[in-house]
């Protein structure tokens, strides 16, 4: 398959080919990150800007750590906040990343469709690195090829989501990854964190919602926690943390309705003994870890597939 | 040029057009819009009077301010400018503005408009006392707790998008307070931009049980969907039959519709690829109240059709591009809408969803009615109506750009306007030299 995107905003719209071309490109690349010299030339030359509006250590150094693999030169701008009160607007941080030039913005923001914003006005190419609630097309990536390693295809596989679904650009990259792979996603958590029309006859294809967890949990193939934020009972969506815990928790009875061996992920930072019990969270069944490491891989392939040379072979 | 020329070069001539909803945005917001250039848009629109909402800075609220739009519209020898004042004092929604003295000053209705009168009491009051003079409240319907942090409307494209919502139950519940309390007090209750169906449902209702309530929807709500949020760029019309939503929709949490029954109709996260896209995110299409979904905007049709809908008002919201060309959640809400108003409604008409007269009608004599003034029989203009045009920024009379049709070809154009016996406007009508155009 030719590879034709010139940016990574959402996966929204990606067939099914694009999504295996990336994960059999992260295949290559985890080979790359076993090697004893972990260095590859194919971002000689190229410069990485990392620009996270919204503080992430995490993805931040994972694609710090994927460019630099790849031998590119890495940039990082952290701005807190981007609105015109606050003084500098986005428009005003794009024009002046385009006047430095680079060859690859790698944008996390708080706002939903910032890097749509900053596509239209740069020539580099852009990466989503997460927008408010919208997308983390890595995240969805990276769980995509996590879960194939783990239950070798996603054919019927049934993978549960569950949490804060509303405010999660996770949960939208995990189903966008996940359902053109064959998988189905069963959304559970409270109404109160679950998109309106999708709770109402709307869920998009390939996804159902079951509000009750165990249900929803019996004989899945794999479940997928996302991370609850505390300021979700203050703005009245939850009666307690601890009501949460219990009624929507992974504990170690929980998951094992699951199949058998069936894997438990989470995109971090987990709140242990609120969304996930520690020892779930670090159980046998966690992929967690992994996840991490899937991360530096995936992004190294989407590099790669942008501006990368073909050549893959040690200097 | 007379009338019977334009009829005979083929031009539809009709009375000019009367906008009750435009933000001029003078005093205070004058980067975005001036008295004097809103004035100027609304000829190049065919509206020869319009009314000026009074949320400036400062807000219209003593009768000097409101002398003063008078006297800036006068000097503006463009079209007729009507100033609204505010029902309450700053527009700050804690207690009445003068509304006796500012209607012996000149002001036409009165309206909190940008924001609801939140508090019920005091809406209650505002209508109670109007009445002494039988005064026209303008209400914008809609519950901020309901709509406070919301960028688009709450729907399957919110969903996708990961914007917050502005659900179509903020303005059902406002519109049915609204109600509730014109029909306890009997006073004239004007309801602008209404752009969902159950309100349009419960104005109806409204209207058969005698209570003297009026409203009026926008061109933006006529044409537009809420995927156009998404990139899509097809007008209702254009997609009919298509993006209906599941009759379950609204009716309360329902997990036990089987999501799969609906699955056909949908590619992933997405709706089907209408005709025409853009870049999804554009903040020239937020607006407040949001665009909603189609079977949102048949209702419209249906309302305006069947008499429930009195008038089509702009609700012209001309910004600087500073406080648009931002992420989308940061961006001001408005449409610049004055200039092509006529253009998008005759789009409907063409496609059957109205007669020409109706559409008509609902931007002359409606609006006329609504206020409770005559119209002026020597203000009138001749529309071209196989016109095609292409919208452009450096075109536009309006200061504000901020509109999601830049670079639409559409059809239907004035090219003359006449205010009181005088051409103020010719965009180019055969045989004439230009006056006041640009």
């Amino acid at each position: 398959m030719r590879w034709s995107r010139r940016h990574i905003l959402d996966t929204d719209d990606w067939s099914t080919e694009e999504i295996e071309a990336v994960l059999d490109t992260t295949g290559a690349m985890v080979e790359v990150l076993s090697r004893p010299v972990r260095r590859a030339p194919p971002l000689r030359g190229r410069t990485v800007v990392l620009f996270f509006a919204e503080s992430s250590t995490r993805t931040r150094v994972s694609f710090e750590l994927a460019a630099r693999t790849l031998s590119a030169d890495v940039v990082n701008i952290s701005a807190s906040g981007s609105s015109v009160e606050k003084g500098e607007s986005l428009y005003d941080t794009v024009r002046t990343l385009q006047a430095l030039g680079g060859d690859v913005v790698v944008i996390r923001h708080s706002s939903s469709g910032a890097p749509y914003f900053v596509s239209e006005r740069t020539d580099a190419a852009v990466i989503n690195a997460g927008d408010g609630w919208h997308a983390h097309p890595t995240q969805g990536l990276l769980d995509a090829y996590t879960l194939r390693g783990a239950l070798g295809h996603l054919a019927k596989k049934r993978i549960v989501i569950v949490g804060d679904v509303v405010h999660s650009r996770v949960a939208r990259s995990d189903i966008n990854a996940l359902v053109p792979l064959g998988a189905t996603i069963t959304l559970s958590g409270p109404p109160t964190l679950m998109p309106s029309a999708w709770r109402c006859g709307q869920a998009p294809a390939g996804t159902t919602y079951e509000m009750d967890l165990d249900r929803a949990l019996d004989g899945a193939d794999a479940v997928i926690a996302l991370r609850l934020q505390k300021e979700r009972q203050e703005g009245g969506l939850l009666p307690s943390l601890r009501e949460y815990t219990r009624v929507w928790g992974l504990t170690e009875a929980r998951v094992s309705l699951m199949r058998p061996g069936a894997p438990v992920m989470h995109p971090g930072p987990m709140n242990e003994g609120v969304e996930i019990d520690a020892a779930v969270a670090h159980g046998a069944r966690s992929l967690v870890e992994r996840q991490v490491t899937n991360g530096v891989a995936v992004r190294m392939a989407l590099l790669y597939l942008l501006v990368g040379t073909p050549t893959l072979e040690a200097s | 040029m007379e009338r019977r020329e334009l009829e005979a070069k083929g031009y539809l001539v009709t009375p000019g057009f009367i906008d009750l909803h435009a933000h001029l945005r003078e005093p205070g917001f004058e980067e975005s819009e001036t008295i004097a250039s809103g004035a100027r848009a609304a000829l190049r629109g065919g509206f020869t009077t319009i009314c000026a909402m009074p949320n400036t800075e400062p807000a219209i609220d003593t009768p000097g301010l409101v002398a003063e739009v008078i006297a800036r519209g006068r000097a503006a020898a463009a079209a007729r400018v009507l100033p609204i004042a505010t029902i309450t004092r700053g527009r700050a929604g804690r207690e009445l503005a003068d509304l006796i003295e500012l209607s012996a000053a000149g002001a036409i209705a009165f309206s909190d408009d940008g924001s609801p009168v939140d508090d019920a009491r005091l809406f209650r009051h505002a209508l109670e006392y109007a009445r002494t003079k039988d005064l026209l409240i303008i209400e914008h319907a809609q519950d901020t707790s309901l709509s406070r942090s919301g960028a688009m409307h709450e729907g399957v494209v919110s969903a996708r998008l990961g914007l917050p919502g502005i659900p179509s139950a903020a303005e059902e519940t406002a519109v049915a307070r609204d109600i509730a309390i014109a029909e306890m007090t009997g006073a004239r209750l004007h309801l602008t931009h209404i752009s969902t169906r159950g309100a349009i449902a419960s104005i109806r209702d409204a209207k058969s049980r005698g209570i003297r309530i009026t409203c009026d929807v926008t061109p933006h709500h006529l044409a537009m969907t809420d995927d156009w949020v998404a990139g899509s760029r097809a007008f209702a019309w254009e997609r009919e039959g298509h993006g209906r939503e599941a009759p379950l929709a609204r009716n309360g949490p329902a997990p036990a519709v089987d999501a799969d029954r609906f699955a056909q109709s949908q590619a992933r996260l997405s709706l089907e690829k209408p005709p025409a896209r853009a870049v999804p995110y554009d903040s020239s299409i937020k607006v407040n109240p949001p665009l909603r979904d189609w079977s949102d905007v048949r209702a419209l049709w249906e309302g305006l059709v069947d008499g429930t809908v009195d008038a089509i008002a702009t609700d012209h919201a001309p910004h600087a591009s500073v406080r648009k060309n931002v992420e989308f959640d940061q961006a001001a809400f408005g449409i610049s809408g004055l200039e092509t108003a006529v253009s998008l409604v005759l789009g409907g008409v063409a496609a059957g969803w109205a007669d020409r007269s109706t559409v008509i009608r609902a931007l002359t004599t409606g609006p006329a009615r609504v206020l409770g003034i005559q119209r002026h029989d020597d203000d009138w203009i001749a529309i071209d109506l196989d016109s095609a045009w292409t919208v452009a920024a450096e075109e536009l009379v309006s200061m504000g750009k901020n509109t999601p049709l830049l670079g639409r070809t559409l059809r239907g154009r004035v090219v003359y306007a006449v205010v009181g016996g005088k051409a103020r406007y010719d965009g180019g009508v055969r045989g004439a030299s230009p006056v006041g155009s640009r």
